[in-house]
Formats: structure tokens, C-alpha cells, sequence
């Protein structure tokens, strides 16, 4: 039944070793002069022979740059840390509202059930920076500039339709009936949600969690307008990082490492929900 | 606190408020953000710069009306619509090339799928920030290839000639994954039967692209490239790390433009106006995108 001839069998695997490339390079490259020395990275023509150091590593985790020139301070696992708090605790806050409101979604069809959906929905498509830059005037007056709190509100703008709607279509996949025979046991409604329906979609919540764990991480925006730099999240904070250090490209390399590290371990991870996380669950892998 | 003993026993919350009880709480957090556009509009209308506090007042539609005579202005709603006019089309067609290439389940596909997310996984600013590394003149590996190539004299983002190229470079590598994911979700979920048919019949390959596959997919190609239209006609990050909406003007799209606008000359009405433009295409957009996305839903839940 197979047609294929050995030439496009031999071209089928010349494109794909192109695009694996294309994709692939930059990352591979990036770590690459992570560790290297300033002097090797610097190097012309580039060449791939060096010996692997861990130095700007060290450094960063150290916090401390002693180069020849002069020894400086990076603050960098400050970032670090923020992107980890923030990303956290957007994560949490937005499971805590989503997946009640994606179970009344799913079980209960009220009135204005679905205006209210679409709404929470319609916030992933308009442009952030219309809601941060009035926003940013209203934080300074009621205080919530420049803090944890704040912050975390705003990046509900990405977590939050993420996890409705992905989470809604998993309580859609559950029969009901096992619910309503579990109520008719006697058992309250809050039981019946907690016993019966939550470990049932657990795994979606899961994903969706993780998903919006890996949005909230990667985004930029929000933090840009709203956060001054003891507050920033690596996306912000490596930026700073180029003008703050100049010359230094290794330990630029190995920042922008540690920085995507963790979101591509965990798409790795969850790569089996990430079709359905990423259509906000309109397509199944 | 669930015994068994009274089994019509009163619940805390009445069985008709409870849908609304679960999901006030969701709806109360977005409408403090709600307020804030309400606001944006309400400066829009105004004569508002942080700089000038005593010069404020309302000039209801004129921001509006002087962006008809703004080159500026025509400048921005230009370079965004060339922008995600070239990354959707671009990343539709190789995001489509590649999910065809992978189409067979092999444990070689799907490992290479797997590894292609990986530059969508990436923040869209570190992505830019690595290319700003990769395009250094001094040491960029690939201003070196470019020399290789003949091109002595490219300089990437720093020039105006090559800056959109730069960064629709990095949106395509960034986002091409997305488009490669969905269509080959979708592909993958098309019926077999057609195919068995149409190569009983012997109808010739590329037919069967253009007659089967092509319109079966339609439904998931037009909700991914909706999908990237609306993200991309808002883009913010790449641009805004790569060169600040530089040089000179060439890159200056809505979100840049806005927020250069609101910080650093300090025109609140003008930033807000074109924040709304901005909100106006996008919603036109989402409205068209819904519809799509919600067939593609329920035939997902059905099918499944």
C-alpha cells in the first residue's frame, strides 16, 4: 500500500532534519555559550571546540561577577525567585476561582451562564497594556503598585479563561449520573463536588494548572508596566540583566538557561495536554 | 459533616443561588479589572498628558479625529498589519508543511513534535533576547553565516531595512509550533475512510490534498491562524526586546507605540485612543475567531 518512492523518502527526512534545526539551534546555542568564558564566545570564526565552564552559572547562583576588570553584583536569583512567587501563587489564586466556576459552567446551565464565560474568555484576546495603563494609575492610589498582591490580580487576566475553560470541558466529560446517584445517597452537594467530581478531573486540572503555570511565567507585559525591579520575574529581569551587565554574554546565556529551563521541563512533562491547553480546549491531542 | 442520617436535610446555599455562588468569586476578580477599561475610554476622550496636570480636560472625540492626519499613526496601523499579515501567513504555511511531514504516528513524529514545542514553551522576550545574542555583530553565530553567505553588511535588527525581517524571524520560530500542533491534532483526528477510498480509486496524491485534506482541515486552519491574528496584531514582547519599536519608527506597532506614548511622552489620551483602535480590531476579530473555535469545541466533545 505504501507509495512512497526511496527519493521522497530521502527528502521527507532531509526536510524534517532542516526544520529540526531551524527549531532547535537557538536553544542549542544558547547554552552552548553558557558555558563558555567571555574570551571563547568572543571568538571569530565561532567554533564548538572549548572547554565547558560553569563559572556564570556559579556566578549568577552566587550572585557575585568577579571578572579582571571589576566585581559586580547580580540579583539575578531575585528574579528567579519573584517568577516562582508570582507564577505560583497566579496559579493557585486562579485554580481557587476557576474550577469552582468551571463546574457551574459545566453542570449548571443559569441564566447568563454563558455571557458570563464568554466574558472571562474575551480577557485572553484584548490588548493587555489597555487595561495595565489605566491600571497602573489606580495601583499608585490604592496602594497596590509595585506589590506581590497586586501583580498576582492582574496575571488572573491569563490564568484564569485558561483554566475555565479547559477545566469546563473536562467536568463536560464526566457523566453526571454518578454525581446524582452519589446526592441521592444523602450526601451534600459540596461532598458529592469534592468526593466524586473533583478527582474525577483531576488530571485536567492538573494540566490546566501547569499550563497556566507555564502562561504566567513566560509573560512579560504585565510585569514590565507594573512591577519596579525587586518585584520583577525573569522575562523583565533578564532584559535588565543585558543593560546592567554589558559585556558579560555568558552570563547573559546562562540566565536566559535557567530562565527557559523550567517551563520547557515542564511542557515536556505535560506535553500530552498541551494541544488542548493551548486551543483553550477546542482541540484533543 | 455529611452524615447519612438526614438525607433531605438543608443545604447552606439554596440549589438555585449555587451556580452563582461558585462563580461570583471568578466574575468579581475580572470585573476589578473591567474598571480600568472604562477608564481607558473615559482618557481617550480627554486632553490628558502626566506632564501637562493643569491642561487636562475633556476634547471628547478629537484624539480620534487627529489620527486621520497622523503619519504616525498610519505609520503603526501599517507596520502591524504587515507584521501579523507575514507571521500568520508564513507560520500557517510551514506550521501546515511540517504537521504534514509528521502525519504518521511513528515514534520519530512524535518525538520531533514533541521537541518542536519547544521554542513555543519559551517566553516570547527571552526568545528575542536570544536572537539579539545569535544577530550580535561581534560574535552573533548567525551574523557569522550571514558573512559566510555574502552578506557582509547585514545588521539585523539595528537596521531599518532588516529589522521586520528580524523579528518575524523570531515570531515564526516562536509561534510556528502552535500552528504545527493544532493542525496536526487536527489531521491526525480526520476520518481514515476517505483517504482508503480516494487510494483505492488511485487518485493521485496531491489531488487528494487539495479535494480531502485541505477542506477537512479547514475548520482547524482557520481557528489557528484566527488564533495568531488576534496575539499577533498585539505583539509586544519580541518587538519591544528586540529593538524597542526601533529603528526610528519602523517597528512601531499598537502595544509599542501605546506604551512608549504613555511613558515616556507622557500622552495619556493619545495612548489610550489608539489602545482602543487597537481593542476595536480585536474584538471584531475575537467575535469571528468564537465562532470557529466553539464548532471546533463541540465537535471535539462530540467525536470524542
Amino acid at each position: 500500500m505504501d507509495h512512497t518512492s526511496l527519493l521522497e523518502r530521502w527528502l521527507r527526512r532531509f526536510a524534517l532534519a532542516l526544520i529540526v534545526t531551524f527549531f532547535m539551534f537557538p536553544i542549542f546555542w544558547i547554552v552552548l555559550m553558557s558555558l563558555q568564558t567571555n574570551e571563547t564566545i568572543l571568538r571569530s570564526p565561532p567554533s564548538m571546540a572549548f572547554v565547558p565552564t560553569f563559572d556564570n552559572y556559579l556566578a549568577i547562583l552566587a550572585g557575585r561577577l568577579d571578572s579582571n576588570v571589576a566585581s559586580m553584583g547580580i540579583d539575578f536569583l531575585n528574579n528567579l525567585m519573584n517568577s516562582i512567587i508570582l507564577s505560583v501563587s497566579s496559579v493557585a489564586v486562579a485554580l481557587c476561582l476557576g474550577v469552582p466556576a468551571a463546574y457551574a459552567f459545566a453542570r449548571h446551565k443559569f441564566r447568563g451562564s454563558e455571557d458570563i464565560a464568554f466574558t472571562l474568555l474575551s480577557f485572553r484576546f484584548a490588548p493587555p497594556l489597555l487595561v495595565l495603563l489605566p491600571l497602573t494609575l489606580y495601583f499608585q492610589q490604592i496602594g497596590l503598585a509595585d506589590t506581590y498582591l497586586g501583580l498576582v490580580w492582574v496575571y488572573q487576566l491569563i490564568c484564569l479563561p485558561l483554566i475555565l475553560w479547559i477545566v469546563r470541558g473536562y467536568f463536560e466529560d464526566i457523566s453526571p449520573d454518578i454525581e446524582y446517584a452519589y446526592r441521592i445517597a444523602g450526601h451534600s452537594w459540596f461532598a458529592t463536588f469534592r468526593k466524586i467530581a473533583l478527582p474525577l478531573a483531576g488530571p485536567g486540572i492538573a494540566a490546566a494548572g501547569l499550563l497556566a503555570f507555564i502562561f504566567a511565567w513566560n509573560n512579560f507585559i504585565f510585569a514590565l508596566v507594573l512591577a519596579s525591579a525587586d518585584k520583577q520575574p525573569v522575562t523583565v529581569g533578564a532584559l535588565a540583566f543585558v543593560t546592567a551587565s554589558g559585556i558579560q554574554y555568558g552570563q547573559i546565556a546562562a540566565a536566559v538557561v535557567l530562565s527557559i529551563a523550567p517551563t520547557l521541563a515542564l511542557a515536556l512533562w505535560a506535553q500530552r495536554y498541551l494541544v488542548e491547553g493551548l486551543s483553550l480546549g477546542a482541540v484533543k491531542g | 459533616m455529611t452524615d447519612t442520617a438526614m438525607p433531605q436535610r438543608r443545604e447552606l446555599i439554596s440549589p438555585k443561588m449555587l451556580p452563582y455562588v461558585l462563580s461570583l468569586p471568578a466574575l468579581l476578580v475580572c470585573i476589578g479589572i473591567l474598571i480600568p477599561f472604562v477608564t481607558a475610554i473615559y482618557y481617550s476622550l480627554q486632553k490628558y498628558r502626566m506632564s501637562q496636570p493643569w491642561n487636562r480636560g475633556m476634547n471628547w472625540g478629537e484624539n480620534y479625529l487627529k489620527f486621520l492626519s497622523d503619519p504616525d499613526f498610519w505609520n503603526t496601523l501599517k507596520v502591524s498589519l504587515v507584521y501579523a499579515g507575514s507571521t500568520v501567513v508564513l507560520e500557517l504555511l510551514l506550521g501546515l508543511a511540517i504537521a504534514l511531514l509528521l502525519r504518521k504516528r511513528t515514534p520519530v513524529n512524535n518525538f520531533i513534535s514533541i521537541m518542536l514545542l519547544m521554542p513555543l514553551m519559551t517566553a516570547p522576550a527571552l526568545a528575542a533576547l536570544m536572537f539579539k545574542l545569535m544577530t550580535n555583530p561581534n560574535f552573533g553565530i548567525l551574523s557569522y553565516f550571514m558573512q559566510v553567505l555574502g552578506f557582509s553588511d547585514f545588521r539585523w535588527g539595528s537596521s531599518p531595512d532588516t529589522a521586520l525581517f528580524t523579528v518575524v524571524l523570531v515570531d515564526v520560530w516562536v509561534y510556528t509550533p502552535f500552528m504545527m500542533i493544532l493542525l496536526l491534532a487536527g489531521l491526525r483526528s480526520l476520518p481514515t475512510q476517505p483517504f482508503e477510498a480516494a487510494a483505492l480509486d488511485g487518485v493521485p496524491r496531491l489531488e487528494q490534498f487539495w479535494r480531502i485534506t485541505l477542506p477537512m482541515l479547514m475548520p482547524y486552519i482557520l481557528t489557528a491562524a484566527l488564533f495568531r491574528l488576534l496575539d499577533s496584531i498585539q505583539q509586544f514582547d519580541i518587538i519591544y526586546a528586540m529593538t524597542q519599536g526601533g529603528p526610528g519608527d519602523t517597528l512601531m506597532v499598537f502595544q509599542v507605540e501605546a506604551y512608549l506614548n504613555f511613558f515616556q511622552s507622557t500622552n495619556v489620551g493619545r495612548s489610550t485612543a489608539l489602545l482602543l483602535i487597537l481593542w476595536a480590531i480585536t474584538y471584531v476579530l475575537s467575535n469571528i475567531f468564537v465562532k470557529n473555535w466553539l464548532r471546533l469545541r463541540e465537535r471535539a466533545r462530540g467525536g470524542a
